[in-house]
This record gives structure tokens, sequence and C-alpha cells, in this order.
């Protein structure tokens, strides 16, 4: 009998089993969970002012209101790294005696209901002497500079983290170059503006101690860890819940000093407390990212290999460090990975990280990423316009192609495709035919561009990689303190005893789809469907600890922990089936929930298996446990997934409005365990990419207060600013992931806007206009365009007047 | 996000919803569509201690030509108005107005009287009522009716010629015969949103020559801008897109719009330069 291979859950585009619920409006999120309950609320007095002393704080008899004062007992929020050039500083829960950026929270009022706490809040006076605040890396870095935390600083002033790279050879090759190719480029500050904003609900229980937090959040059992830590108290006293979360990107992978304030009032009154985020608090006070401006210059040879980057990476980083990643995460990643896909040798960097009184900054769907490949692929296109090089010839030329690599950080890129997915973007583009259609546009007056970006995007990477951030350190009698290595992730595998599978994972999905893609990874080694398979998951008293779901890591991490679970629990039923059937283990096929010896064709149904696992455990052959369980833990070193994106835009020179009127993504993550989620993950990244490239930014004023804090003033895209995305898969497996799977969260956000600000950058070349800081928004288009016709009218006039 | 404190009543018709406002004028607020009003008061930068409903009130909606004039009652909603069956150059410039109005849910909800009333110097309908000089019709308990003409009505941002007992019922405009053409183009970073400037105009040409030129602005000063200049480089000219675009010039040299975090002054200039023409794009077949 031939063995009949038995087809595969994975790689099938399966309906979401997250979305029925959510789309008939049965979702539970934390507003839910508080309108189901009596519980007071939460409101937070947020200082209007960005750095100050308090003088006083005021409210009317009546007001329950909470300081600084009544926080004895209760610690502070430290997130640091083991590196010698990083600077420490604390986060209070409630400001004591300073306030550091416009949001900060200063006090906390508790009423029965939202509008009422609202009532309270108005009648809370906040008395605070202002200081002149630090806004800016230049007022920040300068001397007898102002600090935003009164601590040492070795370096810089209110430089916290200074990572330095600088290869041996770099001089020489640096100063022998043909051709050096400079381009500053930069971000404006994002919201990562999660649809949902904060939330949280403390409930006490009376009977055992205990508080369940329900907390819109990414990685419940790190949160638990660091409320516990904060307020002194055991980890067990405590219970989090992630229920449904409305999207996090980053934003919700940090501890909120309001979520520790809820906590820690729920306790001390012995009553449930509700605290629900308005959109403007979520703007002023819920972490930005992405305030970076990097200065990088190529060496090139005449023929255009690039031999050697230089670069100064300055980023923005706010005024607290956000546990548990710190303040170091986006310049340590920009100068870990800046060089990406190209196969440098020579790397000469100075990555910073500086405080300002601007709300802090956390992870944003691409951490630095989006900014470091803005610099890469502007790099690329004025070097291929200086060089005279087709933009898509250099990159092909200077892409790496021979794996493992080792970048000059000393990452090691493993099995990609930079190159194919260059080939075929670029063929999927169809530049020749694009150049025509360009040539036709300019002829009616009307402006179009094409850009590329090519990228690599880090994933699924585990302890190693995030203990590469610190200076290597020992373990010694006391724990080492306040340093945090996430990484590993954990699951807990059963088949109960009619068959039926549940897996607890530390990861927390909240939109993604896991739960639909990890159930398809198990069915395949269990040979059950994935109906089947249950994903318990966002609850620290039913899941293993784990690190949560964040930076493109879940299907990588948790995935390969489910599949070596569940190959440990297909290698106990086989040996159960065996038993029964005859052979080897080896000779058993787990298919259609059965066992079926490959040569015989008899067959057990799992479920007899299971129920005779548990019920009829004195009869099991080997005295195995009585239970059809597995626990596995994955913590790989990390891979990268790569692509190629392309975006063709129209630029309209009398309004600098940019209609993004193509967009085409050549992406390689590995094996699509489910590529209707792998796709849904490509367009939302794609689309934030365009906002960040085009429509969002925080913007301060000169006295440190944030303007834009509706969506009247940011402004996400909508569908109607977006084009339809089209997207080409390849599948270069790495053996840094078990499953064949890379991460795709972040990729779309990566790419897009460097594809988009080249694209610009060619619609506008011949007007002299290129787009390195971003958004390039109508209003700054247009004045750049305004300038540009002015020079060549004056130019033009000159000409006439001399001939 | 929640408002503060305000007590609902919601009555039957406009005599008592007119005993109601008289009771309390100043600290009270009609409440038609809300798509400005109730988020206005979630933020509580409107804390009105009364909302007056109008909702139930019958009569107070719908379209009617009369004589060589078009009434649009005031709680008229913005989808109907996009929806219009009225093959005149003012149904034409209404429909398409309507259709510039923020989002499907918010067209189904808000008002053409209530946008009117608000008083946003770059709302579609202030804008039209601008343009056509349109007549506002209000009532109040202690003075009945009085009508007042746009030129007089809308006097700066959020700021009417209506005091706080009225109630605007109705807006007369003229019914533009066919040798006029009109029209409306927008600038908004994203669809939907409100615009930074907005350029309408409705020139009558007759045998080629500009017989009645009338320009108005949004975005450009705190209340619908007629522009003077361009209406004057237009009237009794003959037609040309050269013409247009002088017209536009002057315009955005006649204007001193404000600045901020959408664009400055000279980039609301420039926005006037490019929409006017394409406002008045097809104005002549």
């Amino acid at each position: 009998m031939t063995a009949v291979e038995p087809p595969s859950w994975t790689g099938r585009s399966l309906p979401r089993v997250e979305d029925p619920s959510i789309l008939r409006g049965h979702g539970r999120y934390v507003a839910d969970v508080a309108s189901q309950d009596r519980c007071w609320y939460a409101k937070f007095v947020r200082s209007s002012i960005a750095a100050g002393r308090i003088v006083g704080i005021t409210a009317p008899p009546g007001v329950r209101i909470y300081t600084a004062a009544d926080l004895d007992g209760v610690g502070e929020i430290v997130a640091s790294l083991a590196r010698p050039d990083f600077v420490t500083t604390s986060q209070p829960i409630l400001a004591r005696d300073v306030v550091r950026f416009v949001g900060e929270p200063v006090a906390m009022v508790l009423a029965e209901t939202e509008a009422e706490a609202e009532d309270a809040l108005e009648r809370v006076v906040v008395e605070i002497e202002p200081l002149p605040a630090v806004l800016s890396v230049a007022d920040a870095t300068a001397d007898q500079a102002r600090l935003v935390h009164d601590v040492d600083f070795p370096g810089d002033p209110n430089t916290v983290v200074d990572g330095r790279i600088h290869t041996p050879g770099f001089d020489e090759v640096f100063a022998a170059a043909a051709h050096r190719v400079s381009v500053q480029v930069g971000s404006a500050r994002q919201s990562a503006m999660p649809l949902e904003a904060r939330a949280s609900h403390a409930a006490y229980d009376p009977a055992t101690g205990r508080t369940t937090l329900h907390v819109t959040t990414q990685m419940p059992h790190v949160i638990r860890t660091g409320l516990a830590d904060v307020l002194g108290i055991r980890e067990d006293d405590l219970r989090v819940i992630a229920p449904d979360v409305g999207g996090g990107f980053g934003a919700k992978m940090a501890l909120a000093r309001e979520d520790v304030m809820v906590v820690h009032a729920a306790r001390r009154l012995r009553r449930n407390i509700a605290w629900i985020e308005t959109r403007e608090e979520n703007f002023m006070a819920a972490w930005h990212s992405r305030e970076q401006v990097y200065d990088v210059e190529g060496a090139f040879t005449e023929d255009g290999d690039l031999l050697a980057v230089r670069a100064d990476l300055r980023c923005d980083v706010g005024a607290y460090s956000c546990y548990p990643v710190t303040y170091g995460v986006e310049p340590l990643m920009a100068m870990a990975e800046l060089t990406g896909p190209y196969a440098v040798r020579e790397y000469s960097v100075r990555s910073r990280a500086v405080l300002s009184n601007k709300c802090p900054i956390a992870p944003y769907r691409g951490v630095s990423r989006p900014v470091q490949v803005l610099a890469m692929e502007r790099l690329m296109d004025v070097a291929a316009r200086q060089l005279d090089i087709d933009p898509v010839d250099l990159r092909m030329r200077n892409l790496v192609h021979e794996f493992p690599h080792r970048i000059p950080s000393g990452l090691v890129l493993d099995n990609a495709s930079h190159r194919q997915t260059l080939a075929v973007a670029a063929e999927m583009a169809d530049v020749a035919d694009f150049r025509r259609r360009q040539r036709a546009a300019r002829g009616e007056g009307r402006l179009l561009g094409i850009g590329f970006s090519s990228f690599a995007e880090r994933t699924g990477y585990g302890t190693p990689a995030f203990a590469a951030r610190s200076a290597p350190f020992e373990l010694k009698p006391s724990a080492v303190a306040d340093v945090i290595t996430p990484g590993f992730e954990r699951v807990v595998l059963a088949m109960d005893s009619s068959a039926g599978v549940t897996v607890r994972i530390g990861a927390s999905p909240h939109g993604q789809g896991l739960r639909t893609a990890l159930a398809q990874v198990i069915s395949d080694e269990l040979g059950v469907s994935p109906g089947e398979v249950r994903v318990i998951h966002s609850d620290t008293d039913a899941t293993p600890y784990g690190w949560g779901s964040f930076a493109s890591r879940a299907m990588v991490l948790a995935g390969g922990a489910s599949m070596l679970a569940a190959r440990e629990l297909a290698g106990r039923l086989r040996t159960l089936a065996s038993s029964r059937l005859g052979g080897l283990p080896g000779d058993i096929d787990l298919s259609d929930g059965e066992a079926r010896h490959r040569e015989t064709g008899e067959s057990v149904p799992l479920f007899v298996l299971a129920r005779d696992t548990y019920h009829s455990s004195h009869l099991i052959p080997d005295k195995g446990e009585p239970a059809l369980e597995a626990t596995a833990t994955y913590d790989p070193s990390g891979t990268f997934a790569n692509a190629c994106h392309v975006a063709e835009v129209e630029v309209d020179p009398a309004t600098g409005a940019v209609a993004v009127t193509r967009f085409l993504v050549a992406e390689d993550a590995g094996r699509l365990v489910n590529p209707a989620i792998v796709d849904g993950q490509i367009q939302g990244g794609v689309v934030q990419g365009i906002a960040n490239a085009l429509f969002e930014e925080l913007i301060y004023d000169d006295r440190g207060v944030l303007v834009t804090t509706s969506l009247m003033d940011y402004l996400p895209p909508t569908l109607h600013e977006v084009p339809d995305i089209e997207i080409a898969h390849l599948e270069t497996t790495s053996p840094q992931s078990v499953t064949g799977a890379k991460g795709v969260g972040e990729g779309g956000t990566i790419g897009a806007p460097a594809a988009i600000a080249n694209a610009v950058s060619d619609a506008l070349g011949h007007l002299g206009i290129a787009v390195d800081h971003i958004p390039a928004t109508p209003h700054r288009l247009r004045t750049a365009i305004r300038s540009a016709q002015a020079a060549q009218a004056a130019d033009k006039t000159d000409r006439e007047t001399a001939s | 996000m929640k408002p503060a404190n305000f007590e609902y009543v919601r009555p039957a018709s406009l005599e008592e919803a007119l005993v109601e406002l008289a009771k309390d004028p100043d600290e009270s607020k009609v409440l038609a569509g809300g798509q400005s009003l109730v988020p206005m008061m979630n933020f509580r930068l409107a804390r009105p201690e009364r909302l007056i409903d109008i909702n139930r009130i019958p009569l107070l909606e719908g379209v009617e030509s009369v004589g060589d004039r078009v009434v649009i009652r005031a709680r008229t909603r913005h989808l109907a108005l996009q929806n219009l069956s009225m093959s005149t150059p003012l149904g034409s410039l209404l429909r398409t107005g309507a259709a510039h109005v923020g989002h499907l849910p918010i067209r189904t909800r808000g008002t053409f009287g209530g946008s009117i009333a608000h008083c946003d110097a770059a709302s579609e309908w202030c804008l039209v009522a601008g343009l056509l000089d349109a007549e506002m019709t209000v009532r109040s308990q202690a003075r009945g009716t009085r009508t007042i003409p746009a030129s007089d009505f809308f006097w700066s941002i959020f700021t009417t010629a209506m005091e706080p007992d009225e109630i605007l019922t109705e807006v007369s405009l003229p019914a533009l015969d066919d040798s006029y053409r009109t029209g409306i183009a927008e600038f908004a970073r994203r669809a939907g949103d409100f615009a930074i400037v907005a350029a309408t105009g409705a020139v009558q040409v007759v045998d080629g020559v500009v017989r009645d030129a009338r320009v108005c602005l949004g975005g450009v000063s705190e209340v619908p801008f007629r522009s003077a200049a361009a209406e004057q480089v237009l009237l009794g000219q003959e037609w040309s897109p050269r013409l247009l675009r002088d017209a536009a010039e002057a315009a955005a040299d006649e204007v001193d719009p404000p600045s901020d975090s959408h664009g400055d002054g000279e980039y609301r200039r420039d926005l006037v330069r490019a929409l006017l023409p394409r406002a008045l794009a097809g104005a002549v077949r």
C-alpha cells in the first residue's frame, strides 16, 4: 500500500476563527467588562505644562483625589539595560514634585460614573511653576542643557543611550572610495493609534484577596510582573487578562502608570475600578514613536558597489523609559540593523537616544526600521542619480545573495531572497512602461513617480537577540535587577479525554489571527482538523509565562513551540497506536482524527486512544502518564523576512497633494501558514506606512504643548487614500524557524514610507525636490514646488535677459 | 468624552420649541443633527444646560420651489440634498456640495440649517449661502419671524446674527436659471475632512460674456468670503480659461488667510488659485 500524503492545513487561507464573534458584536473589550460592573471610574489629572515644578494640587471637598503623596509603599517603574552607555531613569506612578511632559499624570480622581469622574477632573486645580522645556535633540544635548532627569550623564547631556560601532577597516575604505553620497532623513513623531485606546478594569475579590485586572495589553505576563514589582506584592495576588484587544501595534506592550494606579486603588479601597482612556489622552500620553533623524553617508566604488556606511542616528525618546523594552529600543535596533540587506562590509555608526520634555516613546510597528529603510533606500536612489546607474540595477548589485551573511553589526542574515524579490517587484512594476506613462503625463502637466524599497525585516527572535542589547552578564546570588531579557515562548498542549485539543500559550494575540494559524500548524502534526484545536491565551491564570505578541514573533515562536509540542504529543499517540495496531510508532500516520498503520491500513480513532488514556489508564501498555500532554519551548536567534515594495504616485503640483496610485509588494516571509492572514498583515502594515509617509504627524508647539490631540488634526489615511495593494509571495525557509514561517507583522510599515518617498522624489526630481523627511504633507510639498517654480522662472528670465 | 450634565427636552411643535427656548435662551442649544454640537459637548467645549431637540417637529424638512426662489427647510438632511432631483444649476450645486459634506453617516444625520446656524466658515452650506445671498428665516417666541440676508447673517466663526432665543426655520436661495453655471471645489487632506480651502462659484454667461459673477471662498477668513476682486475680474468679460485664472489670481491676492497645522496663509492662497478654476472649470459648455 502506498502512503498517501495527507492534505496539509498549513498553506490554506482558512477563515479566521477570531472574526465571527467580533463582526457580530460579541467582542468583549475592557470597556465591555466595565460596563457590566458597578465599578468606579478613574480619570487622570494631567500636566498641561511640558516641564515644571508642582507647586500645589487642590480639590474641593467631595472630590476623591489621589496624588503622589498617597502612594506610600508604591515604587516607580524602572526599565534598564546592562550597557555602559545606558543611563537609567525612573518613572513615578504619579508625577512627584516635577512634571516632564504635557499629559503626564499628576493625580487620579475616582467617581461612580465616567461623567462624574470628568466633572471631578474639572474641579482639581494644579499649580505648576514652568521650567524651560527641552524640546529637541539639539537643545537637549547642548552644553549646559537643562536635564530632563536629575541623574548623572557620563556623556552628552540628556543622552541615555549612545551606542557605537566602528569596524576596523572603515577609515581606510571610506577615505579611499570613489564616491561618497550622503542623505539626511527623518520622521515626524507618530502615534500607533490603536482603535481601542488604553483601558483597564481591576476587580478586587474579598474572598481571596486577589485582584483581577482586565487590561488592553499585548503582554499580560510581563505586565503582571511589572505591576507586582512596583506595588511590592506577590505576582499571584494578581491575575491579568487581556480580553479582546482593539489593536496594539506596540503601543500596548508597555506598563502604564495609569494601570498601576487602577490596581493600587482597587486593592486599597477593596472596590472595582475602571479606567477608559479618551483619544485625546491617548494622543498626549499613551506613547509616541519615530521622532528620528539619521545622517547617513555611503562610500561607493566607481561601479556602484557600496563599500562603507557612516551614520549618525538620533532618536528623540521623550521623558521616560518604557517598561520592559526601554528607551533603547529605537536607537539600538537602528544601530544593529541599518545596513539591512546590502552587502556593505565597513560600518561606522553612532546611535543615540536623547531625552526631551515630550511623551515617552514605545515600540510602534517597525520601531526604527521605517526610518532605517528610508535612509538606505533614499541613499540608493540619490547614489543612483549621482553615479548615473539605474536604481534597480544599483540595488541588485549590492543586495546580499549568499547566505548566511554576517552584516557589519554582527547580525547574520539567514536564508533570504533579496535579489529575487527585487526582480519580481521590478517585473510587476514594469518600469519601462511606467516611464512611458510618466512622459505622457508630463506632457499634460501631470507629475507621476515611481519608487522602490528593498529591505530585510528581522523577525521571530528570542532571548539571544534581546540579550545582545545588553553587555553580557552573569547570574549572581540575587536576581539581575531591572534588566529584562525577553524572548522565548512556551506552550502547554493537551488532548482531553474526548480527543479535543487545547494549547495554552504565553503569546497574546490581539487581532493577528494567531488562534487560526496555530490551529493549522497543530492540526497537521496531530492529524486533526483546526476546528478541534482551541488556543487559550492572554490570561495569566491559564497560560504559561510568556512574552506576548510583538516584534513579528508570535507565529515563529509560539508557532514553533506549538509545532514542537504537537510533535511530542503526536509521538505519544503513535506509541499508543502502535501498541494497538502492531509495528513501530514510526509506522503510524496521524490523519483525519485517526492513527493508521501505514502498511496494513488498520486504524484506531484518536478518540479511543484519548479515552483509554484517561479512563483505562491501568491498561496503558507502557505505564505511561494518564494524560496526553506536551510542553515545549522555542527560543530561536531570529530570522529575516525580506521584501521589495514599489509605489507609484501622482503629485498635484497646484495643491501638493500626493495620490498613491499603485502599490506592489514582493514579500518573502518563508512558509505561509495562512496566506490570507499574511496578506492582511501586509496590507494593514502598508497603510500605516502610507500614513507615516504622507499623513500622520504629532506636532508640539514651541512650549511643548501637543497640538494634534484629535482625529481632526492627526490624520490616519482612510480607504479613500489607499490603493489596492498587489502582493506576490516568495517562500524561502530558514533553519531559524522550525515551522518555516518568518515574521510578517511589520514589513508593510517598514518598507512603504521609503517606497513612497522615492516615488514622490521621482515625480518632483525635475524640480530638484526630494522627500527625505516625512510626512510629505501637501503644505510642505506645495511650498517646495512654489520655491522651485519661482527659482526656475527667475532662471528663465535671467537667461532671456542675457540672450 | 462625556458631556457635562444637561437637561433634555423634545418638543412636538415649533411653537413649543420656541417656548422652551425662551425659558433660558443663553444656556440652551437647539439640537438638530448634532454632528458638530454633540462632539463639542463630549469634548466639553460646549456645555449647554438645556438641549432642545427639534427632531420630532413636523414640517421642518424638505426643499420647495416658490416662484423664482428655492426654499430649503432647516432640518433637511445633507443626504436629501445629495439625492435632490432638481435639474437646475442650483440643484447641481446643492448635490455637489452635499457630496463634500463629511462621510455618509454624517450626511444621513446632519442638517442644512444646522450647518448654517453653526457657522463654520469652511462648511459647504455657509459658502453656498454666501455665494447666492441666501435669506435666512428665523423665529422666536418674543419677536416672531424675521429674515436675515447672508451678508448680515455670518458674523464670525461660530457666531451669527441669530439671537439665542431664535430657531432657524428655512433658507431661501435664488432659483438660478439655465444661463447660470455653478460649481464647488475643495481641498482636504482626506476624503470627508473639513476643507482646508473651498471655492464656490456661480456665473451667468450670455453669448460668451459674463453677465453675473459670484465667487465665495471658505477656509480663508472667519466667515464665508465673497471675493469682490474675482467677481470684478469676471464681470462683463468674455469667458475663457484665462479669465478664470485671472479671477483666481485676483481672489488669491484679495484674501488674507490664517495659518494652522494644515497650512500657512501662503499655502491657502495657492489653494485658492488651484481651486477656483476647478470649481468653475465646467462653467461653460
